[in-house]
C-alpha cells in the first residue's frame, strides 16, 4: 500500500486549510449543522443573511405579489423545484471537491442518463426500468471517470472535462440527435406530483441533502473524504486507501446525476443531448459560495444547499421584474466573487488577508 | 484499517464489471432508429428539371446536431440529394465553431465539388471563407444564416425570422380581439438570446403586437433545449399570475413549456409555438392544450437548397420562373398552422 503518492490530487492547500483539516480528522465536538471546524456554522448564517436580503428585494419591488400569501408559498415552492435539480448535482459535486477533485462532466451525465432513460427501447421496460437506467447510467459514467483519475493517474479536470465531451457525444448519438420524449405517466408525474401540498421533488431534494449531510458528518466515509482532501499523503499514511476512496466520490458523484437525470427528465417530459446545459457550472459555483474550498479538505452540504437556492431566488427575482438574462448572469458572477471575498475577510482571518493584499501589492 | 490489496482488487473487479456488463446491457436494447424523412424532400420525377442532367458534386456541411432542427436539416439534406440520380453529396462535419468549420471546408474545397451548400455557424464568421470558394470558382448556395458580403454567395435560402415574429403577433392579436381582451398579459419565451435570429423574431413580435396597441408583459428566454424551456416558462407564470397569449419561439423547447404549462396548471392563456415540429403540429390537431398555432421555419429548406444547387450546377433556372438561372435569394414565408391546416402541413413536422 505504500506505492506511489497520488499525483492526481493537489496536496499544495494553503498551511492554514491544512490546520482546519487535521481539526476535522481529530474526534471534534459536530453540532448539527457544522461540517467543518466551526466556521460552517457562521458562513451558513451569512448565506442566510443574503437569503433574508434578495427576499426583501423582492418584496420591495413586487409588493402586489409578495402581498398574496398563497403566491407567495408557492412561489416559495417553485424555487425549491427549481433548485432541486442543481441542487442534487451539488450534494456530489461537493463531495468530489471536498476529497480534492472536480467533475465538470455533471451536466454531460445528467444529460447521457436523461436520455438513455427515454429512448424508445428504455421506455418500453416502463418507469422501474428508466429509472434503473439513469441510475446505472449515471453510477456507471462515475466510476469511470473515478478509475480515470485514480488509476489512470489524470488530472480530474482533465478526465472529467474529456467525460463531458464524450458523454454529450454519445447522448447524441443515443437520442438520435432528437428530443426524446417520455410517454411514461409515472416518470412524468413526478414533477407535477405534490405530497402534503408539497411537490415531491423537494422531498428527493431533501431526502439527497440528508443522506450527503450524513454521509459527510457522520459516518467514517465522510472524515475520509475530508481527510483524502486536505492532505492525500497524510490520508494515505493514515491507512486510507485514497485511491478506491476517490472512485467511490465520483461515482457517487455521477450516482447523484442519474437521481438528477430522472428528475429533469420528469420535469421537461422528455430529456435531449443538450439539456443540463453547464450544469457543471451551477453546481461548482453554488459549492463555493456554500464555502466548500475548492483545493479540497473543507465543505459542508447545507452551505451548498444554500447556494444553489440563493441562485435559484436571484432567477426568480430577475423573473418576477421582467429583467434580462444577461443582467442575472453578470449578478450572479458578482455574487460568487462577493461570497469569496466576503468568505476570506469575515471567516478566513482578516489580518492574513490584509497580509496577502499587501504582499500582492507590494 | 488497512485493507489487503487483494480483497479491494476483487472487490473493484465485482464493481467494475457490474457497471460495464450493465452498461453493455443497456447498449443492447436500446435502439432509436429514426426513419429518414420523407415528403420533406420532392421525389425526382415531374416536371422538366427533374429528369437527370450533368452529374453534379455537392459538398454539404451543417453544424453538428444537438437539435432537432439541425438535425433535421442534415438529414433532409441528404434525402434530397439521394432522390436524384445525377447528384453526388460529399457531407464534411462542421465541428463545433466557426473556426471549426472553416478548416472542414478548406479540405471541401481541395475535392473541386462543383457547388457548396452550407449552413454556416454564423454568416458573419464565415463570409470570408464563401468568398475563398466563389473566387475559386465553386458557387456558394448559403443556407439560412446569411453573410453580410453579396460576394459570398451564389444564392441564399433562408427562413423568415421577422416574419415568424409577426405570424406570430398577428395570430395572438386577432385571437384576443376575437374574445374581445382590451389590455392583455402576453409572454414571451424566446430561445437563445444572444443569436441574432432571436432578436430579430423578438423585433417581428414586438413590432407587430405594437400595431395593435398591445406590448409583451414578461419575457423569459431559453436554450432551445427541452429543459431550459421547462424553466423559463415555470419563471414566467411565477411572474404573471394572469396570462392571455405566450409566443414560445420553438417546438423543441416547447416540449418543455408545455410540462411546465401541465406542473403549474395555467390553462387560461393561448400559446403559439414556432418551427413547426411534427409533436407540436400533432398537439395542435388534437387541440387538447394551450398550444393553438406554431409559425413555420421549416428545415425542408436544406431540401430545396440541395435542389437549387443541383440547377446551378446544371446552369438550369427554375422552370416556373422565366428566367434561365436560379435566383441570388429566397426567403421562405413563415405559415401559420392552426388545427384548420394541421394536417396539411404535418408531413412537413420534424
Amino acid at each position: 500500500m505504500s506505492e506511489a503518492t497520488d499525483t492526481s490530487l493537489p496536496a499544495q492547500s494553503p498551511p492554514v486549510e491544512r490546520a482546519e483539516t487535521a481539526k476535522v480528522d481529530a474526534p471534534a465536538k459536530l453540532s448539527w449543522w457544522r461540517g467543518d471546524g466551526g466556521e460552517g456554522a457562521k458562513r451558513n448564517l451569512g448565506l442566510l443573511a443574503v437569503l433574508v436580503v434578495l427576499v426583501v428585494i423582492g418584496i420591495l419591488t413586487r409588493p402586489d405579489l409578495y402581498g398574496d400569501p398563497n403566491w407567495v408559498w408557492g412561489n416559495t415552492l417553485t424555487i425549491l423545484k427549481l433548485a432541486s435539480v442543481v441542487g442534487v448535482v451539488t450534494v456530489g459535486m461537493t463531495f468530489v471537491i471536498i476529497g480534492g477533485g472536480i467533475d465538470l462532466s455533471v451536466g454531460a451525465i445528467v444529460a447521457l442518463a436523461g436520455v438513455w432513460c427515454t429512448t424508445v427501447a428504455t421506455q418500453s421496460y416502463g418507469a422501474g426500468g428508466m429509472i434503473f437506467t439513469a441510475l446505472t447510467v449515471g453510477l456507471a459514467v462515475g466510476v469511470v471517470n473515478g478509475l480515470l483519475v485514480s488509476y489512470g493517474r489524470l488530472v480530474p479536470f482533465i478526465a472529467t472535462l474529456a467525460m463531458l465531451v464524450a458523454a454529450r457525444g454519445l447522448a447524441a448519438e443515443i437520442s438520435d440527435k432528437q428530443t426524446q420524449v417520455s410517454g411514461n405517466t409515472f416518470i412524468n408525474g413526478i414533477a407535477s406530483t405534490n405530497v402534503l401540498g408539497i411537490p415531491l421533488l423537494v422531498y428527493i431534494l431533501v431526502a439527497v441533502v440528508a443522506a450527503g449531510w450524513v454521509l459527510l458528518n457522520r459516518t467514517t466515509f465522510g472524515r475520509r473524504t475530508v481527510a483524502v482532501g486536505g492532505n492525500p499523503e497524510a490520508a494515505r499514511l493514515a491507512g486510507i486507501n485514497v485511491r478506491r476512496h476517490t472512485v467511490l466520490l465520483y461515482a457517487l458523484s455521477g450516482l447523484c446525476c442519474g437521481i438528477a437525470a430522472v428528475m429533469l427528465t420528469a420535469q421537461a417530459t422528455s430529456a435531449q443531448a443538450a439539456m443540463a446545459n453547464l450544469y457543471e457550472l451551477d453546481a461548482i459555483a453554488a459549492a463555493i459560495i456554500g464555502g466548500t474550498l475548492l483545493s479540497g479538505g473543507r465543505g459542508t452540504i447545507i452551505g451548498s444547499l444554500l447556494g444553489v437556492i440563493i441562485f435559484s431566488t436571484i432567477t426568480n427575482l430577475f423573473a418576477i421584474n421582467n429583467l434580462s438574462a444577461e443582467a442575472q448572469n453578470m449578478v450572479k458572477g458578482g455574487i460568487i466573487v462577493a461570497a469569496v471575498l466576503v468568505q476570506q475577510v469575515q471567516f478566513g482571518s482578516l489580518t492574513q488577508f490584509l497580509a496577502r493584499n499587501r504582499a500582492t501589492t507590494t | 484499517m488497512r485493507t489487503p490489496r487483494h480483497d479491494l482488487s476483487r472487490r473493484r473487479l465485482l464493481f467494475g464489471g457490474a457497471a460495464v456488463s450493465a452498461g453493455v446491457l443497456l447498449a443492447g436494447c436500446t435502439s432509436n432508429e429514426q426513419n429518414p424523412t420523407e415528403a420533406q424532400t420532392k421525389a425526382a420525377g415531374s416536371g422538366a428539371n427533374t429528369e437527370p442532367g450533368k452529374k453534379v458534386s455537392i459538398g454539404f456541411s451543417a453544424p453538428a446536431a444537438d437539435h432537432g432542427w439541425i438535425a433535421a436539416i442534415t438529414n433532409n439534406a441528404k434525402a434530397q440529394a439521394g432522390a436524384y440520380q445525377d447528384v453526388e453529396l460529399k457531407s464534411v462535419e462542421a465541428g463545433a465553431d466557426a473556426a471549426a468549420q472553416r478548416a472542414a471546408l478548406s479540405t471541401l474545397i481541395s475535392q473541386k465539388p462543383d457547388v457548396i451548400v452550407l449552413l454556416p455557424h454564423d454568416g458573419k464568421e464565415l463570409n470570408a471563407f464563401g468568398l475563398e470558394a466563389m473566387k475559386a470558382g465553386i458557387p456558394v448556395v448559403n443556407l439560412d444564416r446569411a453573410f453580410p458580403d453579396a460576394r459570398a454567395y451564389r444564392c441564399q435560402i433562408k427562413g423568415d425570422n421577422y416574419g415568424m415574429g409577426v405570424a406570430a403577433a398577428t395570430y395572438i392579436a386577432e385571437q384576443l380581439k376575437a374574445k374581445g381582451v382590451s389590455n392583455p398579459v402576453i409572454g414571451e419565451i424566446p430561445g437563445i438570446e444572444s443569436l441574432e435570429l432571436t432578436q430579430e423574431r423578438s423585433k417581428g413580435f414586438a413590432d407587430t403586437l405594437a400595431s395593435y396597441g398591445f406590448k409583451v408583459a414578461n419575457r423569459r428566454p431559453a436554450e432551445f433545449t427541452v429543459d431550459s424551456g421547462q424553466q423559463a416558462a415555470t419563471g414566467l407564470f411565477q411572474a404573471l399570475p394572469k396570462i392571455d397569449a405566450v409566443w414560445n419561439h420553438d417546438d423543441d423547447q416547447g416540449i418543455g413549456v408545455l410540462a411546465a404549462v401541465n406542473q403549474a396548471n395555467r390553462k387560461e392563456f393561448i400559446m403559439v409555438g414556432g418551427a413547426g415540429s411534427k409533436k407540436a403540429m400533432e398537439d395542435i390537431a388534437a387541440d387538447n392544450t394551450v398550444l393553438k398555432a406554431t409559425v413555420t421555419y421549416s428545415p425542408s429548406m436544406a431540401s430545396s437548397a440541395i435542389s437549387l444547387a443541383r440547377l446551378i450546377g446544371q446552369g438550369k433556372g427554375m422552370s416556373d420562373l422565366v428566367e434561365l438561372q436560379v435566383p441570388k435569394e429566397i426567403v421562405l414565408a413563415s405559415e401559420t398552422i392552426t388545427k384548420e391546416n394541421a394536417s396539411d402541413y404535418l408531413k412537413l413536422g420534424f
